[in-house]
């Protein structure tokens, strides 16, 4: 044995309740297995025993953790690394895992009222497959060995894909073949990292890298392809050509959970890699560049998803922008040391992704709601939605002023970490880009419930009534995403600064004004579709003016919307993410 | 150093670039699958100079990665099934394999009953 | 230039010409035979890399296993080839051609960087070996020391059979998977059918066994006994199973099963999930590996067949 492992650092050894972190993979897993074999009719039930078992153990996670010292770890047949592998739940995985529960919990809810039993082919592929995203997620949140999470993240598309195409139409076959080919094309980047990581350092456990690594040209090319990679499964713009139509043609529920869960398991790796693994290489410019692109991300989806007719796609391209949000926090989180530190800014961050991942889902959920009582879900024949599915429309316009970070919410609170990160950092323009972020959100959210909230044209025959659980289901999980800003983060997530305790004053009001009123505004002047209100009002004297500000700026988002079509070509999106990566490795080389 | 570490080395790093040139100008979905196997094959093979490299102990190739690609080239066969099957099905059903891109919201959007 | 390296040039050589004719070929049908002979030969690299485990696996699953899937594909789509022609432009391919050179060009440059005295965990897993008391040294990476990474892998083909089967029409949903094939009893096909799998079988057991303490393991000898059965599939001496029977779902699951049962026993009375005590090791091991063999086997002919196509009834 080499003296180095003579003496295990803490982090090397099996503390107290790390048997949970392995419960918490080994009970979906098992799920998967059962319901493999017992099948056609029973798959359901396994499901609905494991998802209980499986909220208990996250939450038994979350309760563990600030009562010990550091990390709950959990070395895998006594082996520590970097010969074997070690799970590990800090702060950051505990809140991941508890996000993920709740969420798999409502959109399973939805779900058991949703997919009849006779849809044997439907109801067998999504229950597995939602337990196999399940342990999935849970062992990229945990895992503390980078090939462990290729693994994981393989396990997630494998069990992302069939979800995109349950219905079996050849144009979602078509949107599974993109996903499955770009999202294997982002995994292989990922390894190929890695695998240079394992030649220069001798191992992949990330605790062990943290240590090791240095600055040199080897690493940096490695830290480049791996974020390329990664960036290429989480859909940053220009990466995004797959998720679109994937996410808009899947089934609600399955569309919930790709759209608020998937997506987030590479972006957590993202983190890791940048401020557990390797904190002092990106440097000043990359972080920028990475926020830069989540700038773009956020105008392109926001901007494209006014223009879309379809309730589905117009939430798909929001989840495009609320993606580039995320993003935002790198360059915030760069410390004058030159390295990534987990500050306020890194706290926000995940509290975005918290806030989206239950925000988002229930807007899917939502959508399907309205799509199957009303048989279609175009935009503009959503009037008098509000009348027969109140429940539904509300859990969306819940969501919605969630997303758009409406106090006292879980995006609320991002924002204002965010905010706070950046007067400090002195990078005034991502305040800018932060609050456009949520104009644009208010933008599309207004243009959906404007026309929800208008009554109907003619009387609508609804094809079925959703069922009350399924609404209820949505509502919780909106309701949810609006109290996030009440639990106590402090614990779990590092706040230098406090949590901004102003959530119901004044100044909340106002900051709630802005994202609505220029949200209203925004989506009178982007979005084709006119609001339903804005034609009868006593503006007349102003038309003229809306009209041609309209038209020019009608113009402009028609040029963004092309530009998007121009970026989701199959040979562009490729020769993006090649291009990304030797930007990434050339800015962080300049770095050192 | 060994030599042949070196020589396949390159080998490695051009097989990988071949993949990637050929994964994105291949328009037709089964050459890209093909193109991404090479891929696979030329990182693979990069694990597998770096385990010649690290040789030791009397064995000629670090355990770990070739572990590590005797794990990656069943996950590759796995994904490389799943998307011939995904590909016969779509052929089956409409009569092309095109993925042409344009996504029309009219003939996309169009969400399943569910 | 010594002779080894000079062979070693020619193989490498060798090699990228295939791989450059795999990608250059007009004909999908002739890529996917380009790309047979591609991994064949890079098999034969990896028993210069003095890496005969992978050599094995890369023989048995890319170059045959992986072959035989893509050749199937190529046949069944080639009249799809007039119809799907949107070729990029120039610019595009120069594009693409530029940053594939610069990437393949930093990795290039990455492995030439790489440290003098390269890290290793070779001494240490030679040191731990007495634990499982196998000679193997990539069989004890697989199932001990990395055992959780296999048994995910495990649930990854368990995903990619699910995948598979979930793209049924809905009528075929239980069925068959495949088409049914009908083989002259008297050709050359049955005839090898009928030859060739006990060979095979014994082969493909054998290859299994020794990966205890020599190369091969259950990945190799899973491929063969796979390819086996799907030889007498096509020859028409055996049918695809309906994938709604019972048994084959248990065959499907068996690996990752008992893997997680000996891991939950590791954590209930041993020292860890997924610790074998010492006395046990090398027959749990065993137990597991033989588990292993038949799902993997099982599993990767079910991954060729395809999705149910034919209903039961």
């Amino acid at each position: 044995m080499l003296p180095a492992a003579a003496a295990p650092a803490l982090d090397a050894m099996t503390s107290t309740g790390g048997f949970l972190l392995v419960l918490s993979i080994v009970v979906p897993v098992t799920g998967v297995l059962l319901a493999f074999i017992l099948g056609d009719q029973y798959e359901r039930l396994v499901a609905c025993a494991i998802v209980p078992f499986g909220l208990a153990i996250a939450a038994a996670i979350v309760v563990a953790l600030p009562q010990g010292n550091g990390p709950v770890v959990y070395v895998l047949g006594a082996w520590p690394p970097p010969l074997g592998i070690a799970l590990r739940a800090d702060g950051l995985s505990a809140v991941m895992l508890a996000a993920t529960a709740v969420v798999i919990c409502a959109v399973a809810a939805f779900a058991a009222a949703d997919f009849s039993i006779t849809e044997t082919r439907v109801s067998f592929t999504f229950w597995i497959l939602l337990l196999a995203i399940w342990g999935a997620l849970n062992t990229i949140f945990l895992g503390g060995d980078l090939f462990t999470l290729y693994v994981a993240l393989e396990l997630l598309t494998f069990a992302a894909v069939p979800l995109v195409c349950l219905d079996g139409r050849g144009e979602t076959l078509r949107a599974a073949i993109r996903y499955l080919l770009f999202a294997l094309l982002g995994s292989v980047l990922y390894l190929l990292g890695t695998t240079l990581l394992y030649g220069l350092y001798g191992t992949l456990d990330i605790v062990l890298l943290g240590r090791r690594i240095d600055t040199q040209p080897a690493a940096v090319v490695a830290a480049a392809l791996m974020t390329t990679g990664l960036l290429a499964k989480t859909a940053l713009v220009p990466l995004h050509l797959w998720l679109p139509p994937a996410h808009a043609g899947a089934p609600a529920a399955a569309s919930a959970i790709l759209s608020g869960l998937v997506v987030k398991g590479s972006f957590f790796i993202i983190v890791r890699l940048w401020f557990n693994v390797m904190p002092g290489l990106p440097g000043f410019i990359a972080t920028q560049l990475l926020a830069g692109l989540g700038g773009v991300a956020i105008v392109l989806g926001s901007v494209v998803a006014l223009r879309q007719e379809r309730l589905k796609l117009l939430i798909a391209y929001s989840t495009l922008a609320q993606i580039g949000y995320l993003f935002l926090m790198f360059p915030l989180a760069f410390g004058a040391s030159g390295r990534l530190e987990s500050s306020g800014a890194l706290a926000g961050g995940l509290l975005q992704a918290i806030s989206h991942a239950t925000a988002k889902a229930a807007m899917f959920l939502a959508a399907g709601s309205i799509y199957a009582t009303l048989g279609q879900d175009r935009i503009l024949g959503l009037g008098g939605v509000g009348r027969i599915l109140p429940i539904s429309v509300l859990a969306f316009a819940l969501s919605g002023l969630a997303l758009m970070g409406l106090p006292p919410g879980g995006a609320y609170l991002a924002k204002e970490l965010l905010l706070q990160a950046a007067a400090e950092k002195e990078q005034w323009w991502w305040a800018v880009v932060l609050q456009a972020g949520g104009v644009f959100t208010g933008a599309y959210v207004v243009l959906v419930l404007a026309h929800a909230l208008t009554a109907a044209k003619e009387p609508i025959t609804p094809d079925s009534s959703a069922p009350r659980i399924r609404e209820l289901a949505t509502l919780a999980l909106a309701l949810c995403s609006l109290m996030l800003g009440l639990v106590p983060w402090e614990a779990y997530l590092s706040i230098p600064n406090g949590v901004p305790s102003d959530k119901f004053g004044i100044g909340a009001l106002f900051k709630m004004l802005l994202p609505l009123l220029g949200g209203t505004g925004v989506a009178i002047l982007l979005a084709p579709s006119k609001l339903p209100s804005w034609r009868r009002s006593g503006w007349n004297e102003l038309m003229p003016v809306i009209s041609s500000v309209r038209r020019g700026s009608l113009a402009s988002s028609a040029i963004v919307e092309a530009g998007d079509k121009f970026l989701r070509q199959w040979p562009i999106a490729c020769i993006s993410v090649l291009t990304l990566a030797a930007l990434f490795g050339v800015s962080m080389l300049g770095a050192h | 150093m060994t030599s042949g570490a070196t020589v396949f080395g390159l080998c490695a790093a051009v097989a990988v670039g071949l993949g990637l040139y050929g994964l994105i100008t291949n328009p037709q979905p089964l050459r890209k699958i093909i193109a991404f196997n090479v891929l696979g094959s030329g990182v693979f093979l990069l694990f597998g100079v770096v385990g010649r490299r690290g040789a030791a102990a009397g064995i000629g190739n670090d355990p770990v990665p070739q572990a590590l690609v005797i794990t990656g080239v069943v996950v590759a066969f796995a994904a490389t099934a799943l998307a011939i099957a995904l590909l016969l099905r779509l052929f089956q059903k409409t009569g092309t394999t095109t993925l042409c891109s344009d996504v029309r919201p009219s003939a996309c959007s169009d969400p399943s009953g569910d | 230039m010594s002779i080894a390296t000079v062979f070693e040039v020619v193989l490498a050589t060798v090699v990228l010409g295939f791989g450059f004719w795999t990608t250059a070929v007009r004909k999908t049908y002739s890529a996917a035979v380009g790309f047979v002979a591609y991994g064949l030969l890079v098999a034969l690299i990896w028993v210069r890399l003095d890496a005969v485990d992978v050599a094995l696996t890369e023989a048995a699953i890319s170059g045959g296993l992986g072959g035989v899937l893509l050749l199937g594909a190529a046949a069944r789509l080639r009249d799809s080839e007039t119809t799907a022609a949107e070729a990029p432009g120039n610019l595009t391919r120069a594009c693409a051609a530029v940053l594939s050179v610069l990437i393949a060009a930093a990795l290039a440059g990455a492995v030439w960087l790489l440290p003098e005295h390269a890290p290793t965990l070779a001494p240490r897993i030679v040191a731990n070996a007495w634990a499982t008391s196998l000679a193997n040294p990539v069989t004890n990476v697989l199932m001990a020391f990395r055992a959780m990474d296999t048994m995910l892998e495990k649930v990854v083909l368990l995903l990619a059979i699910i995948g598979v089967w979930s793209l049924a029409p809905d009528t075929a949903w239980g069925g068959r998977p495949g088409p049914c094939h009908r083989a002259d009893p008297n050709g050359v096909l049955a005839f090898l059918a009928r030859l060739l799998p006990p060979v095979g079988i014994v082969v493909g057991i054998y290859v299994f066994w020794t990966g205890a303490d020599h190369p091969g393991g259950a990945f190799q000898g899973g491929a063969i006994l796979a390819s086996m059965w799907l030889l007498a599939i096509m020859a028409g001496l055996a049918d695809t199973p309906a994938t709604s029977r019972r048994w084959l779902r248990c065959i499907l699951i068996a690996g990752p099963g008992l893997f997680l049962a000996v891991g939950l026993g590791g954590l209930w009375f041993g020292s860890a999930f997924l610790a074998y005590p010492a006395a046990y090791a090398k027959p749990l091991i065993l137990g597991i590996e033989v588990a292993m063999i038949l799902t993997i086997a099982a599993t990767l002919g079910l991954l060729l067949a395809g999705a149910p196509e034919r209903s039961v009834k």
